[in-house]
């Protein structure tokens, strides 16, 4: 992958399928601890402690058109390779947690890229399922959530083409404002 | 939230509830963008924001659009699926931004299938 949000959009797109209703993304920056923090947490089916562990083994997957699972333990690697770490907590019934914490300053950490296009993807493919992006950098924080913004839209579906372009502008806007108030 | 421009979402509100009053029955397109992590990787998620930009730049509200997964042609990343009412389904393959603007043009728009560029016609089984 390209950009720390590509693996976002993955990592998210398995939750949208453990049938959840809230998927919550939180990104974290802190120059002081040299670090960059993703948390993908939903309240979807969850994993039994056997199935967490095949989840990191790149052979083995839920799918039936292919043999290789992929997404998880590139994102693992991806952090692992930039003196970080990863870890997947999850309860059978109640969701799951994967969180992958990376060297911020590390000449392999990936750039985190285009964020706005990684919430707008998951809204437009799962307009019935909530999300809230969080993004911290040091003291200040953005905050999206798509629960926020049906209360306003009425009747108007969150995946209207018009809704999602503003939401992608809205992320734009809110996460360069953030940057430079924190940077 | 703290930035959202409530005028602007208002304003959306209006126009596509005054959009839907005027329109009968479905939308006229439906595309599926293949959103498994080979079709990140390969370039999906690029392919999916230049197909929004199409959408707000022609200003056409009857196509809709959405995300699948893998269905395990990863070589043939990124792939979408094309779905015009009352049409036999068009699987793309290996597209990319120029691909998808021009597949959004002429097949979209004007219906003209660009066949250099067509892995499948009919339902997918995944």
């Amino acid at each position: 992958m390209e950009e720390i949000s590509m693996h976002v959009l993955d990592i998210a797109e398995n939750s949208t399928r453990a049938g959840s209703k809230l998927v919550e993304i939180t990104i974290t920056e802190s120059t002081i601890e040299d670090t960059m923090t993703i948390e993908i947490d939903d309240d979807g089916s969850g994993m039994d402690q056997e199935t967490i562990k095949l989840a990191l083994d790149p052979f083995y997957t839920t799918k039936k058109v292919r043999r290789v699972g992929l997404g998880i333990p590139l994102l693992a690697q991806a952090a692992r390779a930039t003196g970080g770490f990863f870890s997947i907590t999850s309860d059978q019934g109640k969701g799951t947690r994967v969180k992958a914490v990376f060297r911020l300053g590390h000449i392999d950490r990936q750039p985190l890229g285009r964020m706005d296009q990684t919430v707008m993807t998951l809204i437009a493919g799962n307009p019935e399922i909530d999300f809230v992006y969080r993004h911290k950098i040091n003291g200040g924080s953005y905050l999206f959530d798509t629960r926020e913004l049906r209360g306003m839209l009425e009747d108007v579906p969150v995946n209207h083409a018009d809704v999602i372009n503003f939401i992608g502008k809205n992320i734009r806007e809110g996460i360069a404002e953030l940057a430079a108030k924190s940077g | 939230m703290a930035k959202l421009k409530i005028d602007d979402l208002k304003k959306i509100k209006e126009r596509v509830q005054a959009e839907n009053a005027l329109r009968e029955g479905d939308r006229r397109v439906r595309v599926t963008v293949h959103m498994g992590t080979c079709g990140i990787a390969a370039g999906a998620r690029s392919v999916m924001n230049t197909l929004m930009d199409e959408i707000d730049e022609s200003k056409v509200s009857d196509v809709m659009v959405t995300t699948s997964g893998c269905m395990g042609l990863c070589s043939r990343e990124p792939e979408i699926t094309v779905e015009i009412l009352g049409q036999d389904p068009i699987v793309y393959e290996n597209v990319n931004e120029n691909k998808m603007r021009q597949i959004f043009k002429r097949h979209i728009l004007q219906g003209e299938i660009q066949t250099p560029f067509v892995l499948a016609r009919g339902k997918e089984q995944a």
